[in-house]
């Protein structure tokens, strides 16, 4: 019969991102939950530090797939090789993070698995063995409560959200050869962002900007790099052309959960709340008292944000100093 | 260069999402119904690279008699041929059923590609693109800004989290998009009018060689047990003070010492 856990765990260019360490801690609180083992994968080239750092996790054991071939995420390799370890294991949980790899991979592995797969969790509740999940849909209009039928079941968790607890353990180590089958995919480039600069789905803070930084977006990044965090923006600056895609947040764009969300001159359109309304807190600043937005927020100001920002950033400094 | 499109009906996304009586399900009546964002966008792409190479741009989609509308939208767009699944028994069915059905339903239509939205804005599950490319036994690519189609091949700029990869794969073949892959182009006048004369194939489970008793609510994998309304904030305080300075340090002070978020 199938039991224990899997935590399928993330690396980018040798190293391990965020949600591998939020995948595992979920991963062993299920685990202890089920009185079933929890197993790690760590998939990449040359990745024996991973497992050494995965451990302070808590996994009883950890599965290594290294291969030249496993450097870059590539769909069909990762989810041949997957399907390989998942076969061999026979679990009854995977978990893995809906980041772009987690929920390209969780995808293309459900359907070849043929099992059900829920995407994007924030909240896993285990009562008398039955695991029930909470998810956002609608961009966060509406949440869930799923439970999956059959076996495995596989749940990607959004970033940010679960909490990492270290819980070492001298966990075995298995390296196990690839079993790839036909690849036929190529990464052919990888053009990464020069700069450091935070992805909006990870970041603590977001200091995002709408329709009332009518394009200037100066203020909000010095804010946003006194506070060390990322900058966002409305639907609306997006397509005005002021900011890229990828900084948008909204029912269309991101759907974020920092810590702090700072809204700076958005109204508030039902689209962009969907896409921040999980942040833990929301500060809104608008010179318009009646905009939508401060219903979301817990905290307000009514002001311009041209005078209010640089004066924040300054007082953030001097916090800081 | 054959190229089919998924496209499904969402709600609106300015419009409020209410629970039905039943707490599974939302209700239906009041809301506007439009195409997917993401499949405008795979719609657009089509219409492109058909423009650029030739060739014919079907779109395909699972859904009720109303789910017409988008495909009719997409006809009006410039779309050559429309293919619905129309079935009562297919309704409520998961993310992987729906896969199924439209993979059954590629084997009666040509193509060399298929393009998909990157997601339903309804229940955002990021599945449907991702498990049809499984069934078809060809090679996909999610989250798609950039389509390059060479000789035999797709050449896809797909965003990740702090960057851009460049994926190849040989076709046939299938990609999702993101936003920035285009701007979608409204119908015409005249496009709407020609599309009223287009074809389009309805069809059911049973003519796609489908057990309707393997699809539908009954059959979901994936089992809604209650849908919740987010949880509400507490009442917004409001912070304010004689001078921009005065409200930033009492912002700064409440975040820093009392939320404790910076």
């Amino acid at each position: 019969m199938a039991q224990g856990v899997i935590a399928i765990t993330e690396q980018r260019d040798g190293k391990l991102r965020k949600v591998s360490y939020e995948v595992v801690s979920e991963g062993r609180r299920i685990a202890d939950g089920l009185s079933a083992a929890l197993t790690a994968v760590v998939v990449g080239s040359g990745i024996d530090s991973l497992a050494a750092e995965i451990k302070k996790f808590g996994p009883d054991k950890i599965v290594a797939l290294d291969d030249p071939a496993l450097a870059d995420y590539r769909t069909d390799a990762y989810t041949n090789s997957l399907a390989d370890v998942v076969k061999s294991l026979d679990p009854a949980v995977i978990i893995t993070g809906a980041s772009v790899q987690g929920k390209d991979l969780a995808a293309r592995l459900a359907a070849r698995l043929n099992v059900g797969l829920v995407m994007d969790c924030t909240g896993i509740a285990l009562q008398n063995g039955v695991l029930t999940y909470s998810r956002p849909m609608f961009g966060g209009k509406i949440m869930a409560d799923v439970q999956v039928n059959g076996s495995p079941q596989i749940v990607a968790v959004r970033p940010n959200v679960m909490s990492i607890n270290p819980s070492p353990r001298e966990s075995s180590v298995e390296k196990r050869a690839p079993q790839m089958g036909e690849v036929k995919t190529v990464v052919a480039e990888k053009m990464m962002d020069a700069s450091s600069k935070i992805e909006l789905t990870e970041a603590d803070v977001i200091v995002s900007g709408g329709r009332g930084t009518g394009g200037n977006f100066k203020a909000i990044e010095e804010l946003a790099a006194a506070l060390g965090g990322a900058v966002g923006a409305s639907r609306s600056a997006v397509d005005e052309g002021w900011r890229k895609h990828s900084d948008q947040v909204g029912q269309t764009g991101k759907v974020v959960s920092p810590a702090l969300y700072i809204a700076c001159g958005i109204s508030g359109a039902i689209q962009h709340l969907a896409g921040m309304s999980s942040s833990k807190a929301i500060v809104a600043i608008n010179k318009d008292p009646e905009a939508p937005i401060f219903s979301k927020a817990d905290y307000g100001v009514v002001g311009d944000i041209f005078q209010i920002l640089p004066a924040v950033t300054e007082a953030v400094k001097k916090m800081k100093a | 260069m054959d190229i089919v499109v998924l496209v499904k009906q969402v709600p609106d996304t300015e419009s409020l999402v209410q629970i039905a009586a039943d707490g599974v399900s939302i209700k239906k009546d009041d809301i506007k119904w439009i195409m997917n964002p993401y499949d405008e966008l795979a719609v657009e792409e089509a219409l492109r690279i058909k423009e650029a190479k030739g060739g014919t741009v079907a779109v395909l989609s699972v859904g009720p008699q109303k789910a017409q509308e988008t495909i009719r939208t997409a006809l009006a767009m410039g779309a050559d041929k429309g293919v619905h699944v129309n079935d009562p028994k297919a309704e409520g069915s998961d993310s992987l059923a729906v896969a199924r059905i439209l993979a059954a339903a590629l084997k009666t239509i040509p193509f060399n590609l298929i393009i998909a939205g990157q997601r339903g804005v309804d229940e955002d599950n990021y599945q449907v693109g991702a498990a049809v490319a499984e069934f078809l036994g060809i090679p996909h690519v999610s989250l798609v800004v950039k389509a390059e189609i060479l000789d035999g091949k797709m050449r896809c700029h797909c965003v990740i989290e702090g960057g851009t990869v460049v994926v190849e794969a040989p076709l046939p073949a299938l990609f999702t998009t993101q936003r920035g892959l285009n701007d979608p182009r409204y119908a015409s006048l005249p496009g709407i009018m020609k599309a009223k004369k287009k074809p389009l194939d309805v069809k059911t489970l049973v003519d796609l060689g489908i057990d309707p008793a393997t699809v539908g609510a009954a059959r979901r994998q994936v089992v809604v047990k209650v849908l919740r309304m987010p949880p509400q904030r507490k009442a917004v305080r409001m912070i304010a003070g004689e001078t921009p300075e005065a409200v930033a340090a009492e912002l700064v002070r409440v975040l820093h010492n009392e939320a404790k978020l910076i």
